[in-house]
């Protein structure tokens, strides 16, 4: 596991939101990596994953612009019709071109790009979804030193995307959305914190 | 991934080209050109990127097809039709205040968006009085945008877009249907003058009252992007219009004091 992970990159699709709606519920305030979202979208319609995925957070969520910053306690997702990048410096970047894995924004194109420039810092986590988009950047992070976790087939709604990864991730960890969201608080030093809370508050 | 020995060898190659073939890309967005460059590797078979460059520095042809991997010429008529509203609804009532007008699109890629604006300035009784140049550095992309023929079968969307933008008309008015494309009416084009010219290398040639840049910038490094907004900068006439691509923004330019935001979620600026 990397020590300390700067960033959580997350690709899903369709299926997806179910895992994702466990993954962030409420997150804590001591919650401070930053987590970047793509799901496949409709070509050509503005998102309403924002105030999806806020409403679930309960912190705000927003679609990066060009040469944004990547900022603590944010969440980031992807906006349609655009590949979304992370570049050196640690800002965003996007592309206009073609769909990789018939998908635009593309996991893979998001996933490498973060492998890049975080390394070892770096978590990725694919979810439900039915084609393999995601699964060859999911390696890249592995490759590059950073973790790979993967939503357990039997978990997914769809399990074509989760199968793929494995397939081609040999060290990744494998785990329902509840465990994944478990694993990522403990990994952000908020495990402890939250069972403080929760027997705390009864 | 990419090790540090292909950083090197990006640095590398990058200076080749620029030194050979004059095309300046040392300051585009590294995690775009490294992508690009990947899938060139596997496009012309080189394991490395050295190979590349010794396949680009002596076998002539290959440049030039690496060029399309670099400049990613893609484009849409009508793209973002809400831009295209607010232009019609917002800006032209300034422009109409003109004589005569001129307008930069830069990186205007295979023409798309050119000849959205030119029917759009004729619909709003402008375009004659318009000279629109339309640059850009890729020769392949220039000579698709000068003939303004594109596939039929991307016309649908098209369409769907142009009224979406508060199109007057059928865009079929614009284009005859001939074996499978659109070609587009050569009126609409009397103005446009297309022509090679970097953001990187080139300086202003004209003082125009708006300049469209969209999905260009995203391209480019800070360095690079201050570089091209100081040049619309210079070439836009007091209180003119700089209109960029829908995830480009000036907040983070050196720039971004020049301008005012004119329709800030359709990224028009007006400057200063
Ligand atoms: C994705 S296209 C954008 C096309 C169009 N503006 C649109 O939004 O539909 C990007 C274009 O920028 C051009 N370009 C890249 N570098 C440039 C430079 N240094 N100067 C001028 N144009 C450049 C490319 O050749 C390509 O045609």
């Amino acid at each position: 596991m990397p020590a300390t992970a700067e960033a959580i990159v997350v690709g899903g699709s369709a299926g997806a939101l179910e895992a994702l709606s466990t993954l962030l519920a409420d997150l804590p305030d001591d919650f401070t990596v930053p987590i970047v979202i793509v799901l496949h979208l409709p070509r050509h319609k503005p998102s309403v994953l924002p105030e999806v995925v806020a409403a679930k957070a309960g912190r705000p969520v927003r679609e990066p612009l060009d040469k944004e910053p990547v900022s603590g306690s944010m969440i980031y997702v992807a906006p349609a019709d655009y590949h979304l990048l992370i570049d050196q410096g640690v800002v965003f970047a996007f592309s206009v071109d073609e769909p990789v894995n018939f998908s635009l924004p593309s996991i893979d194109v998001l996933f490498e790009s973060a492998a890049d420039v975080f390394g070892a810092r770096l978590i990725g986590v694919l979810l439900s979804g039915a084609n393999a988009d995601g699964a060859s950047g999911l390696k890249a992070i592995e490759d590059a030193g950073g973790l790979a976790i993967v939503q357990a087939p039997e978990d997914a709604s769809i399990p074509v995307m989760p199968n793929a990864a494995i397939a081609l991730c040999k060290h990744a960890r494998v785990l329902p959305a509840a465990g994944i969201r478990a694993y990522l608080l403990r990994s952000a030093g908020c495990g402890e914190a939250t069972e403080r809370k929760e027997n705390h508050d009864r | 991934m990419h090790d540090d020995t292909f950083d090197t060898e990006l640095k590398l190659i990058l200076e080749a080209i620029y030194l050979r073939f004059h095309y300046d890309f040392r300051h585009y967005s590294p995690a775009s050109l490294k992508r690009r460059l990947s899938q060139a590797m596997q496009r012309f078979g080189c394991r490395s990127l050295s190979g590349l460059q010794e396949r680009i520095l002596h076998e002539p042809g290959v440049f030039p097809e690496l060029l399309s991997f670099l400049t990613i010429i893609v484009s849409e008529m009508f793209r973002d039709p809400a831009f295209y509203l607010a232009l019609r609804e917002k800006v032209v009532p300034f422009l109409q205040t003109y004589p005569s007008l001129k307008i930069w699109v830069a990186g205007c890629s295979t023409g798309e968006e050119v000849y959205s604006l030119a029917i759009l300035l004729k619909e709003e009784e402008l375009l004659d009085r318009s000279l629109i140049y339309a640059t850009d550095i890729n020769p392949e992309a220039l000579r698709k945008a000068k003939a303004g023929i594109y596939d039929l079968d991307r016309i649908a969307g098209f369409s769907e877009a142009y009224q979406a933008a508060g199109g007057r008309t059928s865009l079929s008015d614009y284009y005859t249907a001939a074996y499978g494309s659109a070609v587009f009416d050569k009126a609409l084009r009397k103005n446009i003058l297309f022509s090679d010219h970097s953001l990187a290398t080139d300086n202003v040639f004209a003082e125009v009252q708006l300049v469209t840049c969209r999905n260009v910038l995203i391209y480019f490094d800070r360095a690079l992007q201050d570089r091209a907004i100081g040049l619309f900068r210079d070439s836009l006439s007091r209180k003119g219009f700089l209109a960029l691509g829908a995830k480009e923004t000036l907040r983070f330019s050196d720039h971004a004091a020049e301008f005012s935001e004119f329709a800030g979620a359709e990224r028009i600026y007006q400057k200063e």
